[in-house]
C-alpha cells in the first residue's frame, strides 16, 4: 500500500498520468489548470518524457494526435476556452479512433468568462464538442483521490476502446488539497498493432486517417464506432449512490456540486425527509439505469449544477420524464451552498413544484 | 539495363492528380530520397488537407493524415514519441502558409527534427482554385476574380525568406520542378533535407514551386513556362539557410 501524500487536485492528475505510463504532455497555459503543466514541466525531463508548451491549444491537441498515432499514452490539459480550441482535434481523434486523455478544469463562460469553478462545459463534453457523430468517455472526479484514480482509469478506457477520455473537473477540484494515495500496481496496458512506428519493411503500411470520401464506407465506419459506444454504455457507466435505498427525493450532482449536495441530503434526513444522492462518475456514458431504477421510489429529482442547467436534460431523459425534475444551480463561477440545496429538497418535499 | 523505375517507397496506387500537375514529380523525388537513404521502414509521412490529402495511399511507409495546417504539430508529436523514426510532412500553400502558419513558424523555431516538403502552386487546388497566401499580385482566382488586389488583401507570403529570419531552423531552401535541371537540383535538396534529420540537425524545409494547370487555366506546357516567367521571379530559388554549412564555413576561415 502506498503512502498518503497531500496534493492539489491538478498535481494528482499529473502524477497519476505518469504512473499510468504517460510520458508525453503537450499543453498551453490557461487558468485554473496551470499546475498540471508546471508539474509536467518539472517531472517529464527527469523521467525521459516530453513536456512541450505548444504555440496554441490547437497545436497541443494535434501534437497529442501525433504521439497517440505512434501508440503512446499522451495527454493534454486545459480549461474551458482552451477546450473550445481543442475541439477540432477531439473530432479528428474520434474520426481516426485514437486514444488520448484530455483534462478540462472548467471555468465560468461563455467567451472568456471568468476563472472561478464551473460545470458549464457539460454539453460540450458529453456531446463530443467538435463536429461529427462521436462521443468521449467523460469522467467527473469529486475528490483529489478520484482526480488521480480516474486519470489512470481514463488512460485504460481510452486505450481499450480507442476513444478520447476526458477528465471533466472544475477549478475547485483542481485547486483543492487532500490526502491522496498513488499506486501504479494495477495499471493495464493494451497492444496497439495499428500504431505508426515504421513498417520495418515487415508489414503493410499503417495509416492513421479520418478521411473517407465514399459515403457508404463512411456510414459503415460510423456504425462500427457506435457499436463500440454501445459496448461502452453497457459496461462503463459508473456512479456513486448515497442514502438511495428508500429515497423519495433524489438529488443528482457530480464533482463539487455532489460534495455540497451530500451535506444537504444528510441535513434533509435529519429533518425527516427521505432524500438521497446519485453522483454520476461517468457523465458519458450517463448512469441511466441507476436513475431509471430510482424513479420507481422517487417522487422528484433535483439536478444540482454549476451551470444554467445542462445535466438536467440527461436526468429527464434517463427517467423518461416519469417524475418532475427541478434545477438547483449557480452559474458564472458561483457554487450552490448546502442550504440552497436543502431548501430545494424541502421545496420538492413540500410539493411546491 | 533499367533506365526508369518506380521508387520502392511509392505504392502501386494510381495518383489522382490532374494531368500536368507536378505533385507526381514531387512524390517521386521524396520517394527517391527515402529509397536512396534506405529509411522506408522507419519513415512516417504526414499528409495535409489539400490536393495531397490522399498522399497516405501513395507512400509505402507508415502514414498519418493531419487536420488542415496541423501537420507540423502532428509530426512533432510523432517525432517526440519515437526520435528514431524519420518524420516528414507534405503540405500545400494554404495548409502551410495560411491556416497552419503558427504550426509552421513554431516547429521551425523549435528546430523540430522533421522534414517539411512545402508545395507552392500559388492556389487552393482541391477546393477549386481559390486565392492562396502565395497567389501572385494580380493573379485571377475564384476568390480574386478581378486579380489579387494587394491594396485590399495584401501581398503574397514568401515562406523561405520569412523563416530565414529565425535563429531556430537548420535548413531552408526553395526549388522548382518545371524542367530537368531544376528537377535534378530538387532531388539533391530534398535528399539533403532528409539527411539532416537522420543526422539530428533539425528542422529542414524545402519549398517546391509547383504548377496547377487546371486552376491556373493553362495547358501543362504553358503552366511550366508560367513558373519561369512569373513564379520564380517572385519566389527566387536557392538555399536560404544552411546552418551546418555556415558553421563549417566559419571554421574553415
Amino acid at each position: 500500500m502506498a503512502d498518503k501524500v497531500l496534493m492539489k487536485g491538478n498535481e494528482a492528475i499529473a502524477e497519476a498520468a505518469i504512473l499510468a505510463g504517460c510520458r508525453h504532455y503537450f499543453g498551453y497555459p490557461i487558468t485554473p489548470q496551470t499546475e498540471i503543466a508546471a508539474y509536467m514541466a518539472k517531472r517529464m525531463p527527469k523521467i525521459g518524457g516530453t513536456f512541450l508548451q505548444a504555440e496554441s491549444e490547437v497545436a497541443a491537441i494535434n501534437m497529442v494526435y501525433g504521439t497517440s498515432s505512434a501508440g503512446y499514452r499522451v495527454m493534454t490539459s486545459s480549461s474551458s476556452p482552451g477546450m473550445s480550441l481543442k475541439s477540432e482535434g477531439l473530432s479528428y481523434l474520434a474520426g481516426s479512433d485514437l486514444p488520448a486523455l484530455v483534462v478540462n478544469v472548467q471555468r465560468g463562460g461563455p467567451g472568456l468568462g471568468g476563472i472561478q469553478p464551473s460545470q458549464s462545459d457539460y454539453f460540450q463534453a458529453t456531446r463530443g464538442g467538435g463536429h461529427g457523430d462521436y462521443h468521449m468517455i467523460v469522467l467527473a472526479p469529486a475528490s483529489v483521490q478520484e482526480m488521480a484514480d480516474l486519470t489512470i482509469t481514463g488512460f485504460e478506457l481510452a486505450d481499450k476502446y480507442r476513444v478520447t477520455a476526458m477528465i471533466l473537473a472544475d477549478g475547485t477540484m483542481g485547486q483543492m488539497m487532500e490526502p491522496v494515495e498513488l499506486s501504479a500496481d494495477s495499471v493495464k496496458t493494451f497492444d496497439k498493432p495499428w500504431a505508426v512506428t515504421g513498417t520495418k519493411m515487415q508489414r503493410k503500411h499503417n495509416i492513421i486517417n479520418s478521411l473517407s470520401l465514399v459515403p457508404e464506407e463512411l456510414e459503415q465506419q460510423n456504425f462500427a464506432r457506435y457499436e463500440r459506444y454501445k459496448t461502452i454504455e453497457e459496461n462503463e457507466a459508473r456512479c456513486e449512490t448515497f442514502m438511495m435505498d428508500d429515497a423519495e427525493y433524489c438529488v443528482v450532482a457530480f464533482g463539487i456540486a455532489a460534495r455540497v449536495s451530500k451535506n444537504a441530503v444528510i441535513a434533509a434526513r435529519e429533518k425527516g425527509i427521505k432524500a438521497g444522492l446519485i453522483r454520476p462518475i461517468t457523465l458519458w456514458p450517463f448512469p441511466k439505469k441507476t436513475l431509471l431504477d430510482a424513479a420507481d421510489k422517487a417522487k422528484a429529482f433535483i439536478s444540482v449544477e454549476l451551470s444554467m442547467g445542462q445535466m438536467i436534460e440527461d436526468v429527464e431523459l434517463a427517467i423518461r420524464c416519469q417524475r418532475p425534475v427541478m434545477l438547483c444551480n449557480r452559474a458564472g463561477g458561483m457554487i450552490p451552498t448546502p442550504e440552497q440545496v436543502l431548501a430545494k429538497i424541502e421545496e420538492a418535499a413540500g410539493g411546491k413544484m | 539495363m533499367i533506365v526508369f523505375d518506380k521508387p520502392k517507397s511509392l505504392t502501386d496506387t494510381p495518383l489522382h492528380y490532374c494531368p500536368g500537375c507536378t505533385h507526381g514529380i514531387i512524390h517521386r523525388l521524396v520517394a527517391q530520397a527515402i529509397d536512396d537513404l534506405g529509411i522506408e521502414g522507419r519513415t512516417i509521412g504526414v499528409a495535409p488537407v489539400g490536393c495531397a490529402v490522399m498522399a497516405y495511399n501513395y507512400f509505402a511507409c507508415d502514414m498519418v493524415e493531419a487536420a488542415h495546417g496541423r501537420a507540423p504539430a502532428v509530426a512533432t508529436g510523432l517525432k517526440r514519441a519515437n526520435p528514431d523514426n524519420i518524420v516528414f510532412t507534405y503540405q500545400g500553400d494554404g495548409d502551410l502558409a495560411s491556416i497552419g502558419m503558427a504550426e509552421t513558424v513554431h516547429s521551425a523555431t523549435r528546430n523540430e527534427n522533421i522534414t517539411v516538403i512545402f508545395v507552392n502552386n500559388a492556389i487552393y487546388g482541391m477546393t477549386g482554385g481559390q486565392m492562396a497566401p502565395t497567389s501572385l499580385p494580380g493573379q485571377v482566382t475564384q476568390t480574386s476574380p478581378y486579380g489579387r488586389d494587394v491594396k485590399t488583401v495584401g501581398y503574397p507570403i514568401r515562406v523561405c525568406e520569412l523563416l530565414s529570419t529565425l535563429d531556430g531552423p537548420e535548413f531552408i531552401a526553395r526549388v522548382a520542378v518545371n524542367n530537368v535541371k531544376n528537377i535534378n537540383n530538387a532531388r539533391k535538396i530534398i535528399k539533403k533535407a532528409f539527411e539532416n534529420q537522420i543526422n539530428n540537425k533539425g528542422f529542414s524545409i524545402v519549398e517546391v514551386i509547383s504548377t496547377c494547370p487546371t486552376n491556373w487555366g493553362m495547358t501543362p506546357e504553358k503552366a511550366l513556362e508560367w513558373v519561369d516567367e512569373k513564379m520564380i521571379p517572385y519566389y527566387p530559388l536557392g538555399v536560404y539557410k544552411d546552418r551546418s554549412a555556415e558553421i563549417q564555413a566559419k571554421e574553415d576561415k
